[in-house]
């Protein structure tokens, strides 16, 4: 495996470039937010992003997909979070499409992949239940009741939750919560009679939702695969959802970075600029070793993922680790080094740090993702 | 592709023939080996496998063959360590010559430097060590004070170094000298090649916190030296003392990686399981066991950094500043969690009460402390990667 990108991967990743500098500039966002947009994220990008097939980088190509892999999409990722892009490629190319495809029949995949591609359907994976990211802690049921599924509980923090066509729901069919076994995944209609989505308004301004589910009565195609088999896959899925995010995050700090590396050199005080005092150059380089770190691990984990390699879990956790921990290094420092300039809303470096926080929590924060790599490894 | 596969075949044919069984077991301190003129070999194993290994060029295979290297390419190079690794063979030279001094001759040295130099330090025939530093000049090395005066035929060297590894072993030394004593400091530097046989040199050697040490100081009283010695131009030597201590740097970050260089190389997880005890196959101390991890996952972390680096190709650059100081600082790092997972174990100074791997590992902690100092302070490294990598103003 060799750490690198392939020339195709390069490709996706200049188009990406270009795509954030010249049609999603951080302006952008901040027009979104400002405008208060009710899904957080823009029709009209979203269309050029499917154009350019970004939708369908990980459906098979009988789907109409490109195959182009983790790293593919990963790389796409990175760009965006460059200039913190809002768009629904997460919850849609990379968890909706990996858990229809992994879990889903013949016939679920024929069904939703090409919709996904042609940009027709857009999903959220609905898993956590609690404060902090716990994948089996699942106490939702499904239970069946004749030829339907009857699902009850709640979840939260739904990554674009308030907007998704299709909710994809982690319910429990058997066993109690913690356990691996008796995981199933069902897929509902927004509008569905008893399921409640209810927007909730964060610091990163970005799309998610709590969602009730109260006697949801789905048809027996709702169920993606087999009954009380998801678990394991899940896992799977959610490492891919890891890696992805990882990649966003080493986005969203290579930028903060720059930023503020510019600063130092442009900001004078006492008669010089800023940059020249050693006080903020070793904070600096070390922040660019870290950085390093980041791009190694994120590009490890993403290659190990499309080889389909048995370090996944490790390296996935790796990446998240390791991207988590930079990521709210570097946007704290960022603030600090603007000095008054980084704490008002007017100027965007404070975006990163919001944005930041809550991307650190999502599949799990950097301590989770310890505990995991010390129990896979051994330790 | 094909080609390198059979490049393979042909690297293990030649090792299975020539590396003696012994060679394949784990080296010994006693019989590491680092050849010169004043060599001695416990084992005769090893001098037979440094023979065979230096007449293929093999101890230098990336440096061109005319000079007695093995002319191998960058994948060719790589093949070769798979298969050393793979056999599990000892080095069969260690050198400061060909790690530190062999690039800096290839890329300033007179065609007549090359053929004299290059041949005895890949045969591991002549042992060279480095002066640098002065008891003056630490971190501001370019402040040295050691003098060269221009005799005509000679340079008349007077002065001192500090920690000159293994100077009172070595056969040569590679030393920078003031040879332009009006000039701006940087610009008065030049770079002498000294025989340290010559009248008028001698060592001493440097007791460490953590005892004995291969480290000793250097003086030179009137030491003729003569001109043909002189390595690039005079009075330019400063470029060449900062190229080699970037393959200083990469050598040294690289060796502390392998938890080679610093002793024992023990593994910090182990050792926790042992000390600390095991509960459910766990380190049984909790606060412990995330300190560890934490260490581990920016190892791996770092592992990968150094594997894409190689990946992209990417020359000595100012990325071995990088390279050194995180080394180095994990170095450390893993020290300082041993001898915590050790406890009282982890204290002990001769072995009225500790075994001979306890004492090794306490020592090794003291000398990592000296990881960061050596070849450049991670400060200084701080400062090349703001300055150089970050463009920020001085």
């Amino acid at each position: 495996m060799k750490l690198i990108l392939t020339e195709e991967q390069q490709f996706l990743k200049d188009t990406a470039q270009s795509f954030a500098r010249d049609k999603t500039p951080v302006t952008h966002f901040r027009e979104l937010r400002d405008n208060e947009n009710s899904q957080c994220w823009d029709e009209s990008v979203w269309k050029e992003m499917v154009e350019l097939g970004w939708s369908g980088i990980l459906v098979p190509e009988q789907f109409g997909g490109s195959e182009f892999g983790m790293a593919g999409i990963s790389v796409i990722m990175q760009e965006l979070g460059k200039t913190l892009t809002p768009s629904p490629i997460l919850s849609t190319s990379v968890l909706g499409v990996s858990a229809i495809n992994m879990l889903g029949s013949d016939e679920q995949k024929e069904n939703y992949l090409p919709k996904i591609v042609a940009g027709e359907l857009t999903t959220a994976l609905a898993i956590d239940e609690g404060n902090h990211h716990d994948p089996f802690a699942i106490d939702a049921t499904a239970v069946l009741d004749g030829d339907e599924w009857v699902l009850n509980g709640k979840k939260v923090f739904v990554v674009d939750g308030a907007s998704a066509d299709s909710i994809l729901l982690v319910a429990r069919t058997s066993g109690k919560s913690g356990e691996s076994n008796g995981i199933s995944v069902f897929v509902a209609n927004k509008d569905s009679a008893g399921l409640d989505i209810t927007k909730i308004s964060t610091a990163d301004s970005r799309n998610y939702a709590n969602i009730e589910m109260s006697d949801l009565k789905l048809d027996q195609n709702a169920l993606l695969g087999e009954q009380d088999l998801a678990g394991e896959t899940l896992e799977k899925i959610l490492d891919l959802g890891r890696i992805a995010i990882s990649a966003e995050m080493l986005g969203n700090t290579e930028e903060a970075f720059e930023v503020t590396v510019n600063y130092l050199k442009e900001r004078k005080q006492f008669g010089v600029q800023i940059g020249s005092f050693q006080a903020l150059q070793h904070r600096a380089a070390k922040m660019f070793c870290e950085i390093e770190l980041t791009k190694s691990a994120v590009i490890a984990a993403m290659h190990a993922a499309d080889e389909n390699s048995n370090e996944l879990e490790r390296l996935s956790s790796l990446a998240k680790f390791q991207a988590g921990e930079t990521l709210h290094l570097v946007s704290n420092e960022a603030i600090q080094m603007h000095g008054g300039i980084g704490v008002t809303d007017e100027y965007d470096i404070g975006f990163y740090l919001k944005r930041a926080r809550v991307v650190e929590q999502i599949f799990g924060t950097s301590e989770f993702h310890q505990a995991r790599y010390a129990d896979i490894s051994g330790f | 592709m094909e080609h390198l596969e059979q490049f393979r075949q042909e690297v293990r044919d030649w090792l299975d023939e020539n590396c003696p069984p012994s060679m394949r077991t784990p080296l010994v301190p006693e019989e590491e080996v680092w050849g010169g003129r004043n060599a001695e070999y416990v084992n005769p194993e090893s001098k037979l496998w440094l023979e065979r290994m230096g007449e293929k060029g093999w101890t230098a295979p990336n440096l061109p063959k005319e000079y007695g290297g093995g002319g191998l390419d960058r994948d060719q190079t790589k093949v070769l360590h798979q298969e050393l690794f793979r056999i599990k063979a000892r080095p069969a030279l260690n050198s400061f010559g060909i790690w530190m001094l062999a690039p800096c001759i290839i890329e300033f040295g007179s065609e007549e430097q090359k053929r004299e130099h290059l041949p005895k330090i890949i045969k591991g025939e002549i042992r060279w060590c480095q002066g640098y530093s002065e008891p003056g000049s630490g971190s501001d090395l370019a402040s040295l004070s050691t003098k060269a005066e221009d005799m005509g035929d000679h340079y008349l060297v007077n002065g001192q170094k500090v920690w000159t590894s293994y100077a009172d072993k070595a056969d040569w030394i590679f030393a920078l000298v003031r040879t332009g004593p009006k000039e701006p400091k940087h610009n008065g530097i030049s770079f002498l090649l000294i025989d340290m046989a010559t009248e008028g040199v001698s060592t001493k050697p440097i007791t460490l916190i953590s005892g004995k040490s291969p480290f000793c100081e250097t003086f030179f009283d009137n030491v003729k030296a003569p001109k043909e010695n002189l390595v690039g131009v005079e009075n330019s030597g400063w470029t060449i003392a900062k190229k080699l201590l970037q393959h200083e740097r990469n050598f040294i970050s690289n060796f502390g990686l392998a938890g080679g260089g610093t002793g024992s190389g023990a593994d910090v997880v182990n050792i926790a399981k042992k000390y600390l005890g095991e509960a459910n196959g766990q380190i049984a101390n909790s606060a412990q066991r995330e300190n560890i991890t934490l260490h581990k996952m920016k190892e791996h972390a770092f592992g990968l950094t150094l594997q894409r680096s190689g990946d992209e190709g990417a020359k000595a650059s100012a990325a071995s500043s990088m390279f050194k100081y995180y080394g180095t600082e994990h170095n450390k790092d893993r020290y300082e969690l041993m001898i915590a997972a050790m406890g009282n174990k982890g204290l002990g100074w001769t072995n009225e009460g500790f075994s001979d791997d306890e004492q090794a590992i306490t020592k090794a902690w003291l000398r990592t402390k000296a990881n960061s100092i050596e070849g450049g302070t991670s400060e200084v490294q701080l400062n090349v990667i703001s300055r150089r990598v970050l463009d920020l103003p001085n």
